[in-house]
């Protein structure tokens, strides 16, 4: 029968189907962190159940950590209780941690593939919704509850019905200014946010096939943006080079084994998906969002549909905006470039080429806060940090930040925010704060201008 | 896990779509270690003001609406993988929330706390929202076993779906826990046919490293 790329890797790591139930599920490796990992380690120590594959754990603190002077003690008492309960959790139970100020850390979907623990053909599970992320690889990622963090812990395996499958095709060529963040954008707000719920997402086509890991990992990243739990895109030779060489990588030949094994995972010729859409890349053009959810997105220079039922105007009023309106000339105070969705070295490589020799309008805030301390490092080492701070921008520690603001990153009640990361839900980015999701390069050129302004004109 | 059998109760209608779980607990609140007082900031920002204060028109402060289900609009529970928005519902004192469509996540994390979540179609929620906003005391019946909800005065019900092997773990108050660690000696086979599987090879395991 013809596989599917998704089909290949779920039968092979399905170590019993229930009849008439869920498969049991294998999982290669479970990522942690200190906001959904607490109540799971509780709960085993009050059933008296051992962590059945401590090796196949890697822990990283990343969602509330402080994104400044990150060598002191964390100000914030209760998220230091958080952080010293992943510690000693992790040491008890014999987890990798690699804790704040350690030169692995960084956000859990930035810093596992860096350091090569992401590799085609897996099962990757974290308790975040993000964890899609890794699909760039070939592997089947998803986010889960903590009560399932539980069950991973307790028999690195999850009870899991197999999804649908879904295919989205992308074919043609990109105008120039379009990133990988404007595609899945463009997508999300074609198809909703609910399309993809009940399925995997495979993305094919000559767009995802010529984009960076980097550019994949953004889009794999906001699959569950429109419901999908997960999303993947067939390893290449994009991807075999980019595992190689990495810290916990196969090496020798151990990889060369891998490596042919890897080159098989592809869908069938033929394979039958339950669903399947297609989009045309010349149609692409950079996207912003308008309202609270990521479905909600248009064009840099359109306008705001006028049609909508009565949540669409809950959005609207939320965002201050009017029906019909177009966003081109508001002014914006806050811009953001970070997140899961875009803190890779690519992404500060884009928006620095772009500020490059300009300087941010007075009345931005600027945050750019990278994704690991490895990007950080890189950012120094190109002399990035010099292209931003010369232009106004301040360069953080690594860390989740002003994605969901659970540490002092807070954007202010009834500020926009043009913000590389990837939910405009109300409040997400600090109570009352406004969300406009874009990629780098439109947040980078709304710092230099001070308001959504049509930069597209001015690209080399 | 708690059990669930049949409820009837009355209903709080909150009719919104794509409620997300920012909004049934925002991000802010999820600093706690265990289980405990997340019902008090259940849906925290839509039900109070900046001053604290409860927001009267929200749903959840208005006194003639009670009762332990909870009826949404389409596209419950989207974004975050937060159990904490399941737990948050179940502490505030809700056994069910009724919607025509549930995100994925939110639903595992739903069932894995006894908390049941049933879809229905666009329709059935439509008369739902109606029955309730006619008479606040409405009653409606959600029988588990006979996968059937049902609005009381009317008589109006529809069949609802659930996974087979999660209705009975919801009828017995069983968890997948009990259920996987039954099973360790399975996957134990399970690893060690993988680990010869030349076709299919896996990457030896750097103890001291990962």
């Amino acid at each position: 029968m013809k596989k599917t790329l998704f089909d290949k890797i779920w039968d092979s790591h399905v170590v019993e189907s229930i009849p008439n139930g869920p498969d049991i599920l294998y999982i290669d490796k479970h990522l942690i962190h200190e906001v959904t990992s607490p109540q799971a380690f509780n709960e085993l120590k009050e059933r008296n159940i051992p962590v059945f594959r401590p090796d196949q754990i890697v822990a990283t603190a990343d969602h509330n950590t402080p994104t400044k002077d990150q060598h002191l003690p964390v100000k914030d008492l209760l998220s230091r209780k958080q952080l010293k309960e992943l510690s000693q959790n992790c040491e008890e139970n014999n987890i990798t941690l690699y804790g704040l100020g350690h030169p692995y850390n960084g956000i859990v979907h930035v810093m596992a593939p860096e350091l090569g623990i992401t590799q085609p053909g897996m099962t990757i599970v974290c308790g975040d919704s993000h964890t899609s992320t890794h699909g760039a690889f070939g592997t089947i990622a998803f986010g889960i509850g903590t009560s399932q963090v539980t069950q991973v812990f307790a028999s690195q395996c999850l009870l899991v019905e197999k999804p649908k499958k879904l295919r989205v095709n992308v074919n043609g060529k990109l105008k120039n200014g379009v990133l990988p963040k404007d595609v899945i954008l463009y997508i999300i707000s074609k198809l909703g946010t609910n399309s993809g719920t009940g399925y995997f997402c495979e993305y094919a086509g000559n767009v995802f096939e010529e984009m960076s890991m980097e550019g994949r990992m953004t889009v794999c990243n906001m699959s569950i943006e429109m419901g999908a739990r997960g999303g993947l895109i067939a390893p290449d030779q994009t991807t075999i080079e980019y595992v190689e060489g990495r810290e916990f990588a196969p090496k020798g030949a151990e990889f060369e084994k891998m490596k042919a094994h890897w080159e098989t995972l592809k869908t069938d010729e033929g394979a039958e998906f339950d669903q399947e859409y297609s989009f045309e890349a010349e149609d692409i053009e950079p996207m912003i969002t308008y309202g609270t959810n990521p479905g909600m997105g248009i064009k840099l220079t359109g306008s705001i549909p006028v049609e909508g039922n009565k949540s669409d105007a809950k959005a609207l009023g939320y965002m201050n905006f009017k029906p019909g309106e177009t966003l081109l000339e508001k002014p914006i105070n806050y811009i953001f470039i970070g997140s899961c969705t875009n803190s890779r070295i690519e992404d500060f490589r884009v928006a620095a080429s772009y500020i490059k020799g300009k300087k941010k309008a007075e009345n931005v805030n600027a945050l750019i806060v990278p994704g690991s301390r490895q990007v950080a490092e890189q950012i120094r080492t190109e002399g990035l940090d010099k292209v931003f701070e010369e232009a106004g921008f301040t360069l953080r520690q690594p860390g989740c930040s002003a994605c969901l603001a659970m540490n002092d990153d807070k954007i202010p009640e009834g500020e926009y925010c043009v913000s590389t990361s990837n939910r405009n839900f109300e409040g997400r980015q600090g109570p009352g704060s406004r969300t406009i999701l874009a990629s780098p390069l439109t947040a980078a050129a709304t710092a230099i201008s001070g308001k959504i302004s049509d930069y597209t004109q001015t690209l080399n | 896990m708690e059990k669930f059998i049949k409820l009837t109760d009355t209903v709080v209608p909150l009719d919104a779509e794509n409620v997300d779980t920012d909004q049934i607990i925002p991000a802010r609140f999820l600093k706690a270690t265990d289980k405990e007082g997340f019902g008090e900031n259940l849906f925290r920002d839509w039900r109070f003001n900046k001053a604290g204060e409860p927001n009267e028109d929200f749903v959840l402060n208005q006194d003639k609406y009670s009762g332990s289900i909870l009826l949404a609009g389409n596209n419950f529970g989207c974004g975050s993988s937060r159990e904490h928005a399941a737990w948050a519902i179940k502490a505030y004192g809700f056994k069910a929330v009724v919607s025509s469509y549930f995100a994925d996540i939110f639903k595992g994390n739903a069932l894995n706390n006894g908390l049941l979540p049933v879809q229905v179609s666009p329709d059935f929620l439509h008369k739902l929202f109606t029955a309730v906003e006619k008479d606040a005391e409405e009653k409606v019946v959600i029988d588990l076993e006979e996968q059937k909800i049902s609005i009381q005065s009317s008589g109006d019900s529809e069949s609802f779906d659930i996974d087979p092997y999660k209705k009975t773990c919801l009828i017995n108050g069983y968890d997948d826990i009990d259920f996987l660690t039954s099973k360790l000696e399975v996957i134990k086979k399970f690893e060690k046919k993988r680990s010869g599987n030349q076709a299919e090879p896996q990457q030896t395991l750097q103890t001291e490293n990962i």
